[in-house]
């Protein structure tokens, strides 16, 4: 049968010789040996020293009361360990990430496994429960488990598997001891991790952002409440800042680096390899109310005389971010801009037919100067995806895409 | 004549020159723009302070006592500002509401008794809101069966459509109907000097022999400082730091922006009081000069607008009454679920579906929907009694908050170099000893009273 956390809180100890040791008044996991194993037992005994009982010290459990396999005499004292996990006050009340169901949740109770191993029992961490049945456990924890029982059958059921739970830990020593990693999170679509870190103390957000690795954050950082990013950029360590924002699209690390204090984006330009520095602080340039400040420097090019597998063959040779590839902008002779094509018509062309041949029509552009409404008019008008920023000279210089305009129209 | 070359030249010579003026004030925009996102929600909770049960409290306590409660402004300015700028740095150091707070650092129990007394009280609230609407509404005419009922209806739609942002702003601009107090105040021509030398404890202003001829000492009985107790818990209600520790979370203010938020939090904290200042200092150079001591409908209580508006002042203030109620009727039932909601763990929000989150939807309808037929069903004569009892019943849930706020906002492990300074935490812990202190007088005062014999 399995056990609840606030069951065994209280519980009453006795030694293999029938003797009252003392309550539980915590238990612990410990990490860094097993997973989800209940590792230790606090044992408190009025004003005598806390005792621990070690998982392999246990004989039975059961609501209420626990029976150990050896003698008091054997049973350690009690010393704070960083390594371990307090199941009481290191998860009870608090918040953590529920990866299935991709959502922040707090936990009101632990329920917990027993399994019987060569003459003693082992508590496994089964699931957590975040419901209404782990909220009245917990109100009226202290009365008859059997009682608590009966009434909790009626309410709805709410948990989560121990596996998908992703524990929040503000302290980085603290959380390489305890063996938290976001792996997890990392499989997660980034709009998912930034909309649950929004519900999350900065502290919390901090330690999340600075253990991510830098794709996913920059990915994250792209997400979040810019209000929320630059707090996040201040706090980071400014080399690891820097590593985040050289992952970031130029246009989003500009826009990012625009809302920071004039030395800290200095600092991080710094940091930054030349060329990605290079491009955003020629992006910085451009008020962000025009197409240069909202263009992306970043964008695919061919010459307009190039065939249609000469181009595919050179795409499959890149590292191109393809779920966001859907135009392709040509060049003249002059490097200036002659058109643009979309990905639907690569893939439908014949080998051999021209780029030139592909162009989208009419032939749209505009240059960093233009008002965003001018650009947002464009997009609505030919029902763009795309547009391309050419300078004086008329040759490109980035390009703005349909996600842009949507996230400007909704700030 | 200009050629067009010129012209030209002209031309880019301007617009380089304003594009360069842009790139200059380009810093001072963003200040600008940065002040004004955080300002706001101090403003917002001080005004909405002034609800049905505070104006009702505010123009009774006038009406009764005259001048004799104005001692107790300069206290309740500072504890204003002393516990609402902790939860608002609260809110900014932690990125955390303060009944996440509460629950995380004081486990289930503790929580849920204090979410059941926030609730109960708040309930009390909204029913005071709801009065205040059939109050208003009763100057035009109109039956408390009709108009409550109305009032709810509105109120939970406007909520649950998502307007109520919109309609905010409508809401809070009205608002400035309260400056007709101020008007008002100076039409009356109170004696202003006198007015000012009540500022300080009258007990302690007449130990000089020369004024006590001049200043009064009011009766140290039950009714006075239930009256107090009413006035603190009007103006430091215990909802107010809930919502303003989550206004300043939802508006992403961090440890940079938070000295705006400081400025804003005292700015309303002050601006209040000066109105409450006035409000006092009408009602009692109109109604108590005049032997009226006892507000019993709107038009009695609109008396007090007579020297600014005439035959007008009852629809003057029934518009401000209805305006307030409405206000804080639309902010308070929803700020409760939220606080409720989130301290249970309970899935919150306006932006979740009703499916997604039943208990958030249910409490936000319990609550709008308890209150105005409790209003519809109770009689007209407890009226008076919900409108003060429910502000003192604030003052009552407050000495728990205060315990509370202080406990956390001193937690150096949540609070980091943010924690409240030594001079800081005197000045709490004295009002929150002061509070103690009201709280004790009030409960023995009314006992005594309770068991005084009859004749006496």
């Amino acid at each position: 049968m399995d056990l609840y956390a606030t069951e065994l809180m209280g519980a009453e100890a006795w030694d293999s010789q029938g003797h009252f040791v003392g309550r539980v008044r915590e238990f612990f996991v410990e990490p860094a040996a097993a997973p989800n194993r209940v590792s230790h037992f606090l044992l408190s005994r009025g004003r005598f020293q806390p005792l621990v009982a070690r998982h392999d010290q246990v004989a039975s459990v059961e609501p209420g009361i626990i029976r150990l396999s050896v003698s008091e005499r054997l049973l350690e004292a009690y010393q704070p360990n960083e390594g371990w996990l307090a199941v009481q006050k290191d998860l009870m009340d608090q918040q953590i990430i529920d990866t299935s169901g991709r959502k922040v949740v707090r936990v009101n109770d632990v329920e917990l496994s027993p399994i019987k191993s060569n003459g003693h029992v082992e508590l496994r961490l089964v699931q957590v429960d975040v419901g209404l049945q782990g909220a009245v456990r917990r109100l009226l924890q202290g009365l008859p488990s059997a009682l608590i029982r009966k009434l909790q059958l009626s309410l709805p059921q709410a948990s989560i598997r121990w596996e998908f739970v992703n524990l929040i830990e503000s302290d980085p020593l603290r959380r390489v001891k305890l063996r938290i990693t976001h792996e997890k999170l990392e499989d997660l679509h980034p709009a998912d991790l930034a909309e649950m870190m929004e519900q999350l103390s900065a502290a919390e957000r901090q330690s999340i952002i600075a253990s991510l690795d830098e794709e996913t954050a920059a990915a994250v950082l792209a997400e979040l409440d810019h209000r929320l990013t630059t707090q996040i950029v201040e706090n980071l360590d400014p080399e690891k800042a820097a590593d985040i924002l050289e992952e970031m699209a130029p246009d989003a690390a500009a826009d990012l680096l625009a809302e920071l204090p004039k030395e800290t984006s200095d600092e991080l330009l710094e940091e930054m390899p030349g060329q990605e520095a290079e491009e955003v602080r020629e992006l910085l340039e451009f008020d962000p109310g025009t197409a240069g400040g909202m263009m992306n420097p970043e964008f695919v090019f061919v010459g307009e005389k190039s065939k249609r597998d000469e181009v595919l063959a050179w795409i499959r040779k890149q590292d191109l971010n393809l779920d966001q590839l859907d135009t392709i902008v040509l060049l003249d002779e002059l490097a200036q801009y002659s058109g643009s094509v979309s990905v639907a018509r690569l893939v439908l062309a014949d080998p051999e037919q021209l780029m030139r041949e592909l162009r989208t029509e009419p032939l749209l552009s505009v240059d960093p100067q233009a008002r965003d409404k001018e650009v947002f008019e464009l997009f609505d008008k030919y029902n763009l995806r795309s547009l391309t920023v050419v300078d004086q000279e008329n040759r490109p210089v980035g390009t703005v895409t349909v996600d842009d305009v949507v996230s400007r129209l909704l700030k | 004549m200009w050629d067009k070359a010129q012209l030209e030249a002209r031309w880019t010579g301007w617009s380089e020159r304003l594009d360069r003026f842009k790139k200059a004030i380009r810093p001072f925009q963003r200040r600008i723009l940065l002040f004004l996102s955080v300002v706001g929600p101090g403003l917002i909770v001080s005004n909405v302070d002034n609800d049905a049960g505070g104006i009702y409290t505010y123009a009774q306590s006038g009406a009764q006592y005259g001048y004799m409660v104005l001692w107790s402004l300069i206290p309740m300015t500072i504890l204003l500002y002393v516990s609402l700028e902790m939860c608002s740095r609260m809110g900014a150091v932690t990125g955390k509401g303060l009944s996440d707070l509460i629950r995380e650092e004081f486990g289930f129990r503790v929580t849920f008794f204090l979410m059941a007394l926030v609730l109960i009280i708040n309930l009390g609230n909204v029913m005071a809101e709801f009065t205040g609407v059939a109050y208003a509404m009763d100057v035009f005419g109109v039956s408390k069966f009709i108009s409550v009922p109305l009032a709810a209806l509105l109120v939970w739609v406007l909520v649950v459509k998502g307007t109520a942002a919109r309609v905010e702003k409508i809401f809070l601009t009205v608002c400035v109907v309260y400056l007709s107090y101020v008007v008002s105040a100076v039409l009356a021509k109170p004696e202003w000097l006198i007015a000012a030398l009540y500022l300080l404890p009258p007990q302690l202003v007449r130990l000089i022999p020369e004024m006590k001829p001049i200043i009064h000492a009011p009766p140290l009985n039950a009714a006075y400082f239930l009256i107090l107790a009413g006035l603190v818990g009007t103006t430091i209600a215990p909802w107010q730091h809930f919502y303003l520790q989550a206004a300043v979370v939802e508006k992403k203010v961090g440890p940079r922006q938070y000295p705006h938020t400081r400025n804003d939090v005292a700015v309303g904290s002050i601006s209040c009081m000066v109105i409450v200042f006035f409000i006092i200092v009408c009602t009692a150079a109109t109604l108590y000069a005049a032997g009226i001591h006892d507000i019993d409908n709107a038009k009695t209580a609109a008396v007090a607008l007579k020297p600014l508006a005439g035959k007008w002042a009852s629809a003057l203030f029934a518009v401000g009454l209805l305006n307030a109620s409405l206000f804080a009727a639309s902010i308070l039932p929803l700020s409760t679920s939220y606080v409720v909601c989130e301290a249970m763990g309970f899935e919150s929000g306006i932006d979740r579906k009703p499916r997604e989150a039943k208990i958030f939807y249910a409490l936000y309808t319990a609550l709008i929907v308890i209150g105005a037929a409790l209003i519809l069903v109770l009689p007209s004569s407890w009226q008076n009694g919900i409108l003060l009892l429910s502000q003192v019943g604030n003052e009552f849930l407050l000495l728990p908050i205060m315990v509370v706020i202080l406990l956390l906002v001193n937690r150096r492990d949540l609070m980091g170099e943010y924690v409240n300074s030594k001079g800081f935490n005197w000045v709490a812990w004295i009002s929150t000893a002061v509070l103690i202190g009201l709280t004790c007088l009030l409960l023995y005062t009314g006992i005594a009273s309770a068991f005084k014999p009859a004749g006496q």
